[in-house]
């Protein structure tokens, strides 16, 4: 049964305005969905629910700005259906951009800092370890409860922004300790460490795991690599891509994981499954949906590209400029693009061709043209969701092999290392 | 012939009457189903291509994106989401999307948690009547 405190039932009796109430009557439906006994306090949320759709997306959103909703605790908001500046460059309709910044100005005016990205983690909004926090985003989830320790349930859109106006949530889930212990056991058997050191190897774990961990937290041991942020953020997104995943522990990497034993608080893990270099392979192969070499854009940025990807990406570009036949985009943040600016690491990227699409991504806004038809790109999550939501066929590769793919004009793809390995 | 009956909670309450569609695969409802038809559209799912609009949907659990519910919202206003949708355990994106729907436009589905037996029972193609207790009849 469900307890509230004196605070929740002033909200739902509507003591402090309409928009509360209707928040915390939705968070009440939930909390006996989930089975909670009580609501506890987050001192922070990112709100997914930004991404237009269509008219349902934006009737929810401006009605809870015509309560007068304003975010109880410090918000961040995710991608929007639109590049706000950058639209008219690509092939949203008016009508969209229109809807779409509407939705945007919903939620902005709710108090929410409007940083529009996926990954908020890399902002100022990072949560820190430990902290009682309420998410939405797939990716963005699985690297704040993995990567950094901070505590959120996969909170899906409709539901964060109740929890960021409110400042509740269910108090159940990964927000308790106990449930945030590992439960499948998934070992690496004989993968080499040249295959770890891959700049794709992260990516390509995270789909395969996705799929293996079902509704399990997985606890992946036998890294022997220390993977760079980067790494981890493709890792996570495409897991909570492939599969469900909210929370994952890396043994000797992620914060609550320094042993094997503390991945699983101590507990046997309830299945143990090996993943062998030749699943790897598999799972590599299952992110192509291309054949041939037809190449009509790099895409890069699923999750939005940060300051150290666009600092990697600007000597494999300098001095080269991509081939007129194909496009070369960046979906970013506009603070990564300003910190990439002031860096000096943005120029020869702009020189090499490359476009930079901000506040949204090739997935979220309808904004490539219909003679694109071929994609290449180093995200797992462009690689999983392109193909159905865009009807796109899509290579997976490293960014060296990208970037050489668009200098050539053809996917081109140095696969040495996942052949023989 | 009797119906057989198959126990059910409900998750989210309702009643709903259609033809089953039944998938041992989760599913993201973003970049999975197109609100504008009610096709599952996951090139990656055994499903794909299949119309669920109207049907009842058995799913042991959404996966991936988090804008499921917000694809499932859309699709309820459109007249485009399955009658009802049976899972294998209480599914927060599923129940929400229906809960949304009902704040929003007084129009929500049924979501039914099963045991995992009787969730590998049902079968496609089969008449499934969901009652409000969370009782399933299969005709």
């Amino acid at each position: 049964m469900l307890e509230l405190s004196p605070r929740d039932r002033e909200m739902l009796n509507g003591d402090h305005g309409p928009a509360p109430q209707l928040a915390m009557s939705i968070l009440v439906r939930m909390a006996d969905v989930y089975g909670a006994g009580e609501l506890m306090d987050i001192s922070q949320a990112h709100i997914d629910s930004t991404i237009y759709l269509g008219d349902a997306t934006l009737e929810f959103a401006e009605r809870l700005g015509s309560l007068g909703a304003r975010v109880a605790v410090p918000t961040s908001l995710n991608v929007s259906g639109v590049d706000e500046c950058g639209w008219k460059d690509w092939a949203v309709s008016p009508e969209w951009a229109a809807k779409a910044t509407r939705q945007m100005l919903a939620y902005e005016k709710m108090g929410a800092v409007p940083m529009w990205t996926c990954a908020p983690y890399q902002t100022q909004m990072r949560p820190s370890f430990g902290q009682q926090i309420a998410w939405g985003e797939s990716n963005a989830i699985a690297f704040a409860n993995s990567v950094i320790g901070a505590r959120t349930e996969r909170y899906p859109d409709l539901l964060d922004i109740c929890c960021a106006i409110t400042g509740r949530v269910p108090a159940v889930g990964l927000h308790v300790t106990e449930n945030r212990a590992g439960q499948m056991l998934l070992r690496l058997v004989d993968v080499p460490l040249a295959l770890q050191q891959d700049d794709q190897f992260f990516a390509v774990l995270g789909h395969l795991v996705g799929k293996l961990a079902d509704e399990n937290i997985p606890v992946i041991d036998g890294i022997v690599v220390s993977p760079a942020e980067d790494q981890l953020k493709a890792f996570a997104a495409a897991a909570a891509s492939s599969g469900r995943v909210a929370l994952f522990h890396m043994v000797g990497v992620t914060p609550e994981a320094p042993t094997l034993d503390a991945a699983f608080l101590g507990r046997p893990p309830e299945r143990t499954l090996a993943i062998t270099t030749a699943d790897l392979r598999a799972a590599r192969r299952e992110l192509t949906t291309a054949d041939g070499r037809e190449l009509d854009m790099v895409i890069l940025g699923s999750p939005h590209f940060s300051l150290a990807e666009f600092r990697n990406l600007a000597p494999l570009v300098a001095g080269k400029h991509a081939d007129s036949r194909v496009r070369f985009l960046i979906t970013s943040s506009r603070l990564m693009k300003e910190l990439a600016a002031e860096a000096g690491v943005l120029g020869p990227i702009v020189e090499f061709g490359a476009q930079i699409t901000l506040d949204t991504c090739i997935l979220a806004s309808p904004m490539l043209p219909p003679e694109i038809k071929t994609l290449m790109t180093n995200s797992a999550k462009y690689a999983y969701y392109a193909p159905s939501l865009l009807n796109t066929r899509v290579t997976f590769g490293s960014l060296a092999d990208c970037v050489r793919s668009a200098v050539e004009g053809r996917v081109v793809r140095d696969d040495s290392l996942w052949q023989t390995a | 012939m009797a119906d057989r009956v198959i126990a059910g909670r409900p998750v989210v309450e309702g009643e709903a009457e259609g033809e089953a569609l039944v998938t041992h695969d989760a599913l993201s409802f973003w970049g999975g189903y197109d609100f504008r038809t009610g096709d599952i559209i996951d090139k990656h799912h055994p499903l794909v291509g299949v119309r669920a609009a109207g049907r009842i949907l058995a799913v042991p659990f959404s996966k991936g994106s988090s804008t499921t519910t917000a694809v499932l919202l859309e699709a309820v206003r459109a007249g485009t989401a399955p009658a009802a949708i049976l899972t294998t355990g209480a599914d927060s994106f599923f129940a929400l999307a229906s809960i949304v729907a009902d704040v929003m436009y007084g129009k929500s589905f049924p979501v039914i948690a099963l045991e995992p037996d009787a969730f590998a029972s049902l079968q496609s193609g089969r008449r499934l009547i969901v009652e409000r207790s969370g009782l399933i009849r299969e005709r």
